[in-house]
């Protein structure tokens, strides 16, 4: 049993990790990591939301009619969202105007579904509470790290701590402004991709189509 | 088998649906109802730090409330320019009066220069004195529709009531980038020592690309966003003009004089 809530916990991270092996969640990744504080603030939340939404779902899970579980399961993870966000304008106002309508936007996210149907409605809420706090932490791995190389070549400071003085205050550091601007978390999280699938090749999808050599030279 | 049947019944349907949407409204009211008090707090607070970034006098470090103080906040008449104290300024919430068919007026066509459809009937004022009591900035709530969204800001001006101390958007959903740029320092920091009025009184400040207007009365408007340019631009002849603070700065120019 400790094994299996190990394996729960920790396979999400890096061997099924949500935003590196299954591409959900893109959408937040790519708006909220220009500032390492907001987007850790988004990632607490986004843990409260999949860990609750698992686990309540899970206690409920047969109770629930299969043909309105869909509605169920979004009902449960929009409360809890609007709860996040009441919770943050009411002790973190700053973030919550910068986070505006992502927090909002969890309950669309294809994590927290995506968790509910294929987990919690199949095991109980302990461990569909693990697998919860398993994917958040995945998802929360890959913003963190595109949000530490955004702010960092972007602005030039980590949690709005300076640390390359730029250009604009007399410092060496020309700030790259393209880090801040949402494609650079593609590039960045492309390349995450493609380390993850280095260091793991059994993640690398099969081709659907083999592009065969052009064997035919009647043509010219 | 019996189970199964039993959970996807119409009966139990309407059981699961209507104690799930119970108790998470439930939830989401208490936390609703509970947070408001702060809630409205930080909005509160975030409103008075918006009216101080734009007189310009914001500073950090010093809790917002005791910068506050020393601001006095009044509500006026529209129409005449005169005050109107029987309205609490603690509780105008003139958001709410501009929506309020009671409390606004409808602009319709060439009167509604800023697109902001109802004008309410009063509007707070914030005049901040210096020691010896004299006006030294006032603070006047201005908006208009830009390119996507109503423009909220405060216009600050000098005690001459023609010069502006600052300008500052605290709502708006303009294209980040672009428009959006209303909120970036460089351009704000255009704004400050211009001249709303030319000699004669009448509006002259002009937000445009290019030239064309005398320096004292230009801001360069942003590249890229003409409509929102042009917004702020409306701004200005609306609000400095007689349906907006216009009287209002009259009578306070006789009596500070």
């Amino acid at each position: 049993m400790a094994s299996q809530s190990k394996k729960v916990l920790m396979d999400p991270l890096f061997n099924n990790n949500p935003i590196g092996l299954q591409i959900l969640g893109i959408c937040s990744a790519l708006a909220v990591t220009t500032n390492m504080t907001v987007s850790l603030v988004m990632c607490l939340a986004v843990i409260f939301v999949l860990c609750l939404s698992n686990f309540f779902i899970a206690v409920i899970r047969s109770q629930i009619p299969s043909n309105i579980r869909i509605i169920v399961q979004m009902t449960i993870i929009a409360s809890l969202v609007i709860v996040v966000d009441q919770i943050l304008k009411a002790y973190a106002y700053d973030i919550s105007q910068q986070l505006s309508v992502f927090v909002g936007l969890i309950i669309t996210n294809c994590i927290v579904l995506g968790r509910a149907e294929a987990f919690a409605m199949q095991n109980p809420p302990g461990i569909a509470f693990i697998d919860g706090l398993g994917n958040a932490l995945g998802y929360s791995v890959v913003l963190m790290v595109v949000a530490f190389f955004r702010e960092f070549f972007g602005a030039g400071s980590l949690f709005g701590v300076q640390i390359l003085v730029p250009v604009s205050e007399g410092g060496f550091y020309e700030p790259n402004g393209l880090f801040l601007l949402p494609p650079s978390a593609f590039f960045i999280i492309g390349f995450m991709i493609w380390a993850l699938r280095v260091w793991k090749p059994e993640q690398i999808e099969e081709d659907e189509f083999e592009i065969r050599p052009n064997v035919n030279k009647e043509a010219f | 088998m019996s189970n199964k049947r039993d959970r996807d019944s119409v009966q139990n349907i309407i059981i699961v649906a209507f104690s799930v949407c119970l108790v998470c409204a439930i939830v989401v009211s208490a936390a609703a109802v509970s947070l408001r008090p702060l809630q409205q707090e930080n909005a509160e607070l975030d409103r008075k730090s918006n009216v101080l970034q734009a007189a310009g006098i914001f500073q950090t470090g010093v809790s917002i409330d005791e910068q506050f103080e020393d601001i006095e906040t009044r509500v006026i008449e529209l129409a005449t320019g005169e005050f109107a104290d029987h309205i609490d300024p603690d509780t105008f919430d003139q958001r709410r009066a501009a929506r309020d068919p009671s409390q606004s007026q409808e602009l319709r066509g060439r009167e509604d220069i800023a697109g902001i459809n109802r004008l309410e009937d009063y509007s707070l004022v914030y005049l901040v004195r210096d020691d010896n009591d004299d006006l030294e900035i006032v603070i006047l709530p201005v908006r208009a529709y830009g390119l996507w969204s109503t423009m909220y800001g405060f216009l600050a001006l000098e005690s001459d009531l023609n010069t502006v101390a600052g300008l500052g958007f605290y709502d708006h959903a303009e294209t980040p980038g672009l428009g959006g740029e209303i909120d970036n320092r460089n351009w704000i920091a255009q704004w400050p020592g211009r001249k709303i009025y030319n000699d004669d009184g009448e509006v002259a400040l002009r937000v445009t690309r290019g030239g064309g207007v005398a320096e004292e009365h230009h801001v360069d408007g942003l590249s890229g966003a003409t409509l929102t340019s042009r917004g702020v631009d409306n701004m200005i002849e609306f609000w400095m003009g007689e349906r907006g603070f216009k009287p209002f700065l009259e009578n306070l120019r006789g009596e500070e004089s």
